[in-house]
């Protein structure tokens, strides 16, 4: 007893000196987007692989969350660079430029496609925006179009007799999610910005009627089904009901291409040609950002970024593209490049264009 | 009104004995119920899992020129291109910087094969093109297409190349987190179990404690993370994602299971033995350390192997924390960013290629064994020194 007390003794003690002992840092630090994720850490393994760099330690923390942490400081224990699924937030930059972190480059690094997606048995299947608006959103315009009523549609006929009689039942991603975000910002916001019964209703009181100015929420009557942050659980449920959809990631279509069926929206179909031209509506790009100050202390951290910016990386027969981004369009591609190798400083209004 | 022809005959005999045949099914259907549960989960894991253990090679000629230095692709016959993953492509150019006595040489080995290839001769979901098939198709047909045992399933860490993608990293943490757990949970725990069960004196304060380390054990355990995020990496500056930080959380965690169960052992122990000691003139220390500990030590272990083999599974915590995240390279200090298995299932379920299903299920099933051998060795431990009074 008295033997194994101490020596557990010491080896605590051991272990905290060695704690204090390290001191600098070889290994980036990246955080953010779990969409990025993928895309962030087969660079990083390349990059240790391929180099005697530490392989670079990439968190999935979901964009907010790693936005959070990079703005928290300038120092060596905040993260180098954060993956984000959208651009960041003018109260993000204000914050990190609060906090000190004035020195930023954005990097674009491609684009990634939302499908709205069946199960194979299906048929072909075309959706509007509109349609999509009408099947998901918590309130919808009455038959009228006078005044906003609860949605009533349970079936697509009954959104437009020229859809087939089948039920609406859609898998998406919960309110966590930045896969929900973005779905939210195309397929409702963007529309009900428009739409003169959401901005009329909005106009009436501006601070009680607020959710009207830009309406982003999605249905809670069982119709839509959060399914957790796991695309993967998405395509599980698909697999089994065939009468429904999902809502999830391109690469998870192009993995299960033998049990699903991407449904065209507005005639547009996701492929990576339509999603990097813009024709195919529902996609958003992908971005990381370099806290500057740290390359001289984190010496990898310019050796990550070149890599993450060769063609063999994110051009068009790129590693990325195998799994999964889409890459930006030739010309975009090098401007982006130009860009970052001259580290230009991120500034509010470049966030605004 | 006929009178009973027996004082001690029960009239309803029969209906008693029915409702406790009723019962005994009842509780047999629960047990039932649960085993086939379990049942399926681990058919299920095993089914999926064992594919993984096994990996596909083939047999290839490198040519070692000045060209394949730069371009690794132009090492091999352009058709195997596809069919060979691009994890052993990326490595010759280092491999031939190292040893550069192999350029223009041939060597004839094994290459690892891509994902699709493997998952194809597996008989799952592939996406090769008919072409590629063919060639693989063929090649076996010449022996030059195996599945071996994936010894690389150990030897490597996380990959983004699902064929290469292994559990070493993630094992690696798994030690050196669950380590600093044992090392400040178990001495911590028993010692605070032996003050309030041996010295304290039952008043409010030590009623208050023991309601508040009852409560503990039964808090979600993701607090705990919030709580280690708080204090170890905000407070006193640790570094993120490390083991020790890990360690240092799920100690937290793993502390009032400890208490609770070492106080439970403590108190098993018959009170003859203390006051026999006390009889002889002994102090409470030596009463304590001498007799009652040595005897409650089976017990005592038992419980933090239990409490250890629970901080093992643990992910919520380790979230928070930063430790569910891409670390492929092995920790080799205790500050360094490390994740662990729990973490690295959870990781890859979410990955979008196929072949991690099968990764996840085998990363599982090693969890799985490591827990069982852990509770095994609780169990074993309590039956050999246990004492019957």
């Amino acid at each position: 007893m008295k033997f194994s007390k101490k020596t557990t003794l010491c080896v605590l003690t051991t272990a905290i000196l060695w704690a204090y002992n390290v001191q600098a840092r070889e290994q980036i630090r990246i955080v953010g987007s779990s969409t990025v994720y993928p895309f962030s850490s087969a660079v990083a393994e390349e990059l240790g692989a391929t180099s005697k760099v530490p392989t670079p330690v990439v968190e999935s923390t979901g964009t907010g969350g790693g936005m959070k942490l990079f703005c928290q400081g300038d120092g060596l224990d905040t993260p180098d660079i954060v993956n984000a699924s959208r651009r960041m937030q003018n109260k993000e930059f204000d914050l990190c430029q609060k906090n000190g972190v004035t020195n930023i480059t954005e990097v674009m690094i491609g684009f990634d496609g939302i499908v709205f997606a069946q199960n194979k048995a299906n048929g072909e299947f075309n959706v509007t925006k509109e349609q999509l608006l009408l099947a998901v959103a918590e309130e919808v315009p009455s038959k009228d179009g006078q005044s906003l009523v609860k949605n009533p549609y349970k079936f697509w006929h009954e959104i437009d007799p020229a859809l087939p009689k089948r039920e609406i039942i859609i898998y998406g991603p919960p309110k966590s999610s930045g896969t929900r975000d973005a779905f939210e910002e195309m397929v409702l916001k963007e529309q009900t910005k428009h739409m003169d019964i959401y901005s009329k209703l909005y106009e009436q009181d501006k601070e009680k009627n607020k959710a009207y100015k830009e309406y982003s929420n999605i249905r809670t009557d069982g119709i839509y089904v959060p399914s957790g942050e796991n695309d993967n659980i998405i395509v599980q449920k698909l697999s089994k009901n065939k009468v429904a959809f999902g809502v999830f990631g391109y690469s998870f279509l192009l993995e299960n291409q033998d049990q699903l069926n991407g449904t065209t929206v507005s005639g547009v179909a996701a492929t990576p040609e339509t999603i990097s031209d813009g024709s195919y509506p529902i996609s958003r790009s992908l971005f990381f950002y370099i806290k500057n100050t740290h390359e001289q202390e984190v010496p990898s951290l310019k050796a990550y970024v070149d890599l993450f910016m060769s063609e063999n990386i994110i051009g068009q027969e790129g590693t990325l593209t195998e799994i999964g981004l889409i890459p930006l369009p030739d010309d975009k591609r090098a401007s982006v490049r130009e860009s970052v190798s001259q580290r230009t400083k991120l500034s509010r209004e470049n966030l605004s264009q | 009104m006929k009178s009973d022809p027996h004082p001690f005959a029960d009239t309803h005999l029969r209906k008693r004995h029915r409702r406790a045949r009723w019962f005994k099914n009842l509780t047999l259907f629960a047990i039932g119920l649960s085993i086939s549960f379990l049942f399926y989960f681990l058919t299920d894991m095993v089914v999926k899992g064992l594919p993984a253990f096994q990996q596909t090679y083939i047999k290839v000629t490198i040519h070692y020129t000045t060209q394949s230095q730069s371009n690794p692709f132009a090492a091999l016959d352009k058709s195997y291109r596809k069919i060979i993953s691009r994890a052993w492509y990326r490595a010759l150019p280092q491999q031939m910087a190292v040893n550069p006595a192999l350029l223009n040489t041939q060597a004839e080995v094994w290459a690892l094969a891509d994902d699709q290839v493997d998952q194809y001769l597996k008989g799952h979901y592939h996406n090769l093109k008919p072409k590629e098939r063919t060639l693989v198709d063929h090649l076996q047909a010449k022996g030059e297409v195996v599945l071996k045992f994936n010894a690389l399933f150990f030897s490597h860490s996380d990959s983004k190349i699902p064929e290469f993608a292994g559990l070493k990293s993630a094992m690696v943490g798994s030690v050196l987190t669950l380590f600093i757990t044992m090392v400040l949970a178990f001495p911590l725990g028993v010692m605070t179990a032996v003050y309030l069960e041996e010295f304290a004196i039952d008043n409010r304060w030590t009623q208050f404690i023991e309601i508040n380390i009852n409560n503990l054990a039964a808090i979600p355990s993701i607090l705990f993370g919030l709580l280690g995020l708080a204090i170890f990496i905000n407070l006193f500056g640790l570094p993120r994602s490390s083991a020790l930080v890990g360690g240092l959380t799920l100690a937290l965690m793993t502390l009032p299971i400890i208490i609770v169960s070492a106080r439970a052992a403590l108190r098993s122990i018959p009170d003859s033995i203390r006051q026999a000691g006390y009889g002889l003139g002994l102090s409470k220390l030596q009463v304590v350390q001498d007799h009652v500990l040595p005897l409650a030590f089976p017990g005592i272990l038992t419980g933090s192997i239990i409490g250890l083999a629970h901080a093992m599974g643990e992910t919520a915590p380790l979230i928070i924390i930063g430790m569910i995240a891409f670390i492929p390279d092995s920790p080799d200090s205790f500050t360094q960013a490390a994740t662990v298995m729990p973490a690295q299932i959870f990781t890859w379920a979410g990955m979008p290629e196929r072949a991690y299903i099968e990764k996840t299920a085998a990363a599982i099933m090693v969890l799985l064994g490591v827990l069982l051998s852990f509770n095994g060795l609780a169990i074993y431990l309590r039956k050999k020194f246990a004492v019957k009074w």
